[in-house]
């Protein structure tokens, strides 16, 4: 089967005004396997949004190569491979929540019977059967997020993109979130790319989590979490959850590295 | 009791305009008040204004003192029914020339460049000035009528508003949800329809509310310009000649213009709530 994701020895430089150009991205190589969640952490302006954008096409990278189930990003986003949900909701507010969802789906001119069954089981994959007819105004932060990601699925797609989903949220609602997405993430069998900046986040999200580092952003390590598939809250005070979130932490605090840097050694 | 508030306040706002007109027609010297050969304040004579209450008793007399002539009021509803279907027109004229404008500005950045400044420019130049050039063009059209010229000046005011106003709409999306259709593959129609009009809404019902008013003042003063008859425009026009005789007389069709803007008004505020549901983070927020 072919990779979700593979990102080799890419780079990215935007030109900033008067000052020339920023290196936001170097030497990036990663790989995602169908299927795998992988969480990219790092500080602020280590690129970690960057790279998720070049993977949804958003932008383009500078140099290297970069293909998303063995397409082109362009090619994959033409094809709908990929499912994504921001850190803002972004709901259209003159739609209701059944039609928010629906809205890929109607772009992709999908009939219209299919549309009502598929936002409905959508709906029901979040818990939100009872509000698919109010408007997003009327939601909290955490039911608009959710919204949101039942959107991003709605096309069943081999990759989920998602760029700090969680981070306005409370701690509360986001450990709940996070609950819910482990569950839906095993039900629909996709592959996650998940940007954050919070290590217990990552740690109990992901499979393997890439730690970047800024300035020029690239990848400094990659932690192997290995908790197990279906996880619930008590892997949250599981011992081997804090030896992760301290592997994390190091990595990030620029620890005794352990192999070749910016390199992928998986 | 919310809802009657603004209707209640507005009533209010009409009494006391009138009780203003009537202190002042009480109180102040019939020939005005004049310093140095100026007048500072204008005369209060029946003649320069007469009593609210002559004038609502004129409506219900005849036009002329001939007999068989319809009541002023008739008249007047007449003139403002003419006046009205000119002025929806224009305003149809202004608000699809409006939106195209808006539109092909949102598309094309050197459009923007290109169009905006005369866009803003256009509204310097007094329709007055137009209305000759119009009915000048407008003749050489086979099947040109009059009241067609008048539509098309009144609407050189109407559009301005709406293309403003549409503009900003159309471009008040947010980045996120730009690239949010961006990612779903859909091309410029798609985002146009699906996104940037219904996000364009709350712009622009307030600017086809000023597109109304335009519309309605346009055609008025198109109707002097051009001498069509048959609108309150002309009409205010012929009875002030004749004012010096029945002062009371010309506030007819100024009643009448009064009656256009709320009828106008009233139906923008309706197709306002027709699109209620795009306008919600005006509620909200």
């Amino acid at each position: 089967m072919t990779d979700a994701v593979t990102v080799s020895a890419v780079g990215k430089t935007f030109a900033v005004a008067n000052r020339g150009t920023v290196v936001a991205l170097e030497d990036i190589n990663l790989v995602v396997a169908p299927g795998e969640f992988v969480s990219l952490i790092g500080p602020s302006g280590c690129g970690k949004s960057t790279l998720l954008r070049l993977i949804a096409d958003l932008d383009q990278p500078s140099t290297g190569t970069l293909s998303v189930f063995g397409k082109t990003a362009r090619q994959a986003r033409t094809d709908q491979d990929y499912g994504i949900a921001f850190q803002q909701a972004g709901l259209l507010a003159w739609r209701t929540v059944a039609e928010n969802v629906e809205l890929p789906l109607q772009l992709h001119r999908v009939a219209k019977p299919t549309r009502r069954a598929r936002v409905a089981e959508l709906l029901e994959l979040v818990g939100l059967t009872d509000f698919a007819d109010r408007y997003p105004d009327q939601l909290s932060g955490g039911m608009q997020q959710r919204v949101a990601i039942a959107r991003s699925l709605a096309e069943s797609p081999g990759l989920l993109l998602m760029d700090e989903p969680f981070g306005a949220l409370d701690e509360m609602t986001r450990e709940r979130m996070q609950n819910e997405l482990v569950r839906i993430r095993h039900e629909t069998g996709a592959a996650v790319v998940f940007v954050t900046h919070s290590i217990p986040e990552a740690v109990f999200l992901s499979d393997r989590v890439v730690v970047m580092s800024p300035r020029p952003g690239r990848i400094v390590d990659v932690v192997s979490v290995e908790l197990g598939g279906e996880r619930g809250d008590e892997v949250r005070e599981a011992s081997a959850f804090f030896a992760r979130v301290s592997a994390v932490r190091e990595a990030l605090h620029g620890a005794p590295a352990k192999g070749v840097r910016g390199v992928e050694n998986r | 009791m919310t809802r009657a508030r603004p209707i209640i306040l507005g009533a209010v706002g009409v009494l006391l305009i009138g009780a203003l007109w009537e202190l002042y027609k009480a109180i102040a010297p019939a020939t005005g008040v004049v310093i140095g050969g100026v007048t500072v304040l204008p005369r209060s004579s029946d003649l320069a204004m007469p009593h609210i209450a002559t004038m609502f008793l004129r409506l219900g007399q005849p036009v002329l003192g001939d007999p068989g002539s319809p009541p002023l009021w008739l008249a007047v509803l007449q003139a403002a029914g003419f006046t009205l279907g000119i002025a929806a027109v224009s305003w149809v004229i202004g608000v699809v020339v409006g939106m195209l404008l808006a539109i092909l500005m949102q598309r094309f950045r050197t459009a923007e460049s290109a169009l905006a400044p005369w866009v803003i420019l256009s509204q310097t130049v007094p329709i007055i000035a137009l209305a000759p050039l119009v009915s000048g063009f407008g003749s050489q059209i086979p099947g040109w009528q009059d009241w067609m010229s008048v539509a098309v000046i009144a609407s050189y005011l109407a559009f301005f508003p709406v293309s403003i106003g549409a503009l900003r709409g159309l471009s008040s999306p947010e980045v996120a949800h730009v690239e949010l259709l961006h990612s779903y593959a859909v091309g410029w129609w798609k985002t146009l329809v699906r996104l940037r009009l219904p996000a364009s809404v709350p712009y622009l019902v307030p600017a086809l509310r000023l597109a109304a008013a335009s519309a309605v003042i346009g055609t008025v003063v198109a109707e002097v310009s051009i001498g069509l008859e048959g609108g309150v425009g002309r009409m205010m026009i012929e009875f002030a000649s004749a004012s010096s005789g029945d002062p009371a007389k010309p506030f007819g069709p100024i009643f009448g213009a009064i009656a256009i803007g709320l009828v106008s008004a009233g139906i923008v505020a309706l197709l306002g709530l027709f699109l209620r549901r795009y306008r919600r983070s005006e509620a909200t927020s």
